[in-house]
């Protein structure tokens, strides 16, 4: 019973689970090998805690586990059957929201959307479909926008800001009107100084934001989510990423 | 054993492309097995035209005009147990992609601006079945009690579905086996 900084724990599903302070349930969780879904969330950036599929419950209350800071003795539940309803039913809501037609989509197979439904045994959308009217914007050189799928977790809107320094992305209206904006006079991507090396080039969970001519490289049947399950591969994930696992 | 009552099945395909049919016949020499334990009521293996009362009704296919939506309705007064089979059927899919379209736009572009067209008009036979202003998936006109998705759904993923549900249990797909593409 040292006091290294490791020695605080919470409890996971009846697992114990250590964190240092600062960790949020989800840090907590990830690097202990625990997966909480989630869609917004990228461990390479700031917690947004938009897409709510990281609800746990803690102590009996609902909280969004990627910006919920650890606290000792906390107990979590995150595997019922309740929160993963939840989890699917906003999944399906997503679903309608958008226009996503995965046999049409160059992102099938990669999609973290389609892999959470997945994960989550998502077998139809069940809400009345939208078929919302969205745009798509081809006028970049090499990349395509197609606002049909985007889940506006913002992930292309803070890489932007942040990694590559340019603000290319935004959000703009409320609501149900709530959509991606570009940044430039004319409101078109080939307008901007978008790169397809920039990191919000390759943060989309989904195929909102897609290289031009790489495709079908990759067969379908043969690609991340078809070989996996989106909570082995966001492990594997974590490994790569991991900060010095000794306290910096 | 021959005695034994035989589950009647019934399908169809409304705004599909009949790859969720083709894919069925994919499961190869299993269809012995499978005709073993079930007869085909209306299908478009069989030339009955309209379905009976059945056991299983298996549905590809979204709703996109005023003849899809009676063969439903047919279908789900007639049929204990509806499936909704392919991504069609259970969220429009491709067909859906004119779902963001006026439907008049539709029909100018292909039947009045499309070059080569002579005489060119928009087909209006009393025959032809009235098209909906949107591609509906099947769960939005009536209720369906299972959903295989897919597109299509692989012949051993069909095959697991149908034995399944022909023999009592709750159709339960592997990892593997669920795919919307």
């Amino acid at each position: 019973m040292g006091a290294s900084p490791m020695n605080k724990t919470i409890t996971i599903d009846g697992k114990t689970v250590p964190f240092v302070d600062g960790q949020t349930i989800m840090d907590a969780a990830m690097a202990f090998g625990i997966y909480i879904p989630h869609l917004c969330h990228n461990p390479e950036f700031e917690p947004h805690g938009s897409c709510k599929l990281c609800v746990v419950s803690v102590n009996g209350r609902n909280m969004t586990s990627c910006t919920m800071p650890a606290v000792e003795d906390m107990v979590v539940a995150n595997d019922t059957p309740e929160l993963n309803d939840d989890r699917k039913a906003l999944v399906q809501m997503l679903f309608v929201e958008g226009n996503h037609i995965c046999p049409a989509c160059e992102a099938s197979g990669n999609c973290q959307l389609q892999a959470a439904a997945y994960y989550l045994n998502m077998l139809s959308p069940h809400f009345t479909h939208f078929y919302p009217q969205r745009k798509v914007d081809a006028s970049h050189p090499d990349i395509f926008l197609d606002l049909n799928r985007c889940i506006l977790c913002e992930l292309c809107v803070r890489a932007s800001r942040e990694v590559d320094g340019k603000n290319v992305f935004g959000i703009s209206g409320r609501g149900i009107d709530t959509h991606l904006v570009v940044n430039s006079a004319s409101g078109r991507l080939g307008d901007t100084n978008f790169a397809a090396t920039d990191k919000a080039a390759h943060v989309c969970p989904t195929g909102a934001i897609l290289i031009k001519r790489q495709g079908y490289k990759i067969p379908i049947g043969q690609r991340t989510f078809d070989r996996k399950k989106i909570s082995e591969v966001q492990m594997e994930l974590i490994e790569q990423i991991k900060p010095e696992p000794d306290d910096g | 054993m021959d005695e034994k009552k035989k589950i009647r099945v019934a399908t169809c395909s409304l705004a599909g492309c009949f790859g969720c049919h083709m894919s069925l016949l994919d499961i190869d020499e299993k269809l012995f097995d499978l005709l073993g334990m079930i007869e085909f009521d209306r299908t478009p293996f069989t030339d009955i035209k309209h379905c009976g009362s059945c056991d299983i009704g298996i549905v590809e296919g979204g709703v996109s005009n005023a003849e899809n939506a009676r063969v439903l309705k047919e279908f789900r007064d007639n049929c204990k147990v509806l499936v909704a089979i392919g991504a069609c059927a259970i969220d429009g899919n491709v067909p859906a992609l004119r779902n963001n379209i006026d439907l008049w736009d539709c029909f100018r572009e292909v039947y009045l601006y499309e070059g080569g067209l002579e005489g060119n008009q928009i087909p209006n036979d009393p025959e032809l079945p009235l098209p909906f202003d949107k591609v509906y998936p099947i769960y939005e006109v009536v209720k369906v009690d299972y959903f295989l998705p897919g597109c299509p759904p692989s012949a051993d993923t069909i095959w697991k579905f149908l034995t399944d549900l022909i023999e009592g249990r709750e159709p339960k797909l592997s990892y593997e086996m669920l795919r919307y593409d």
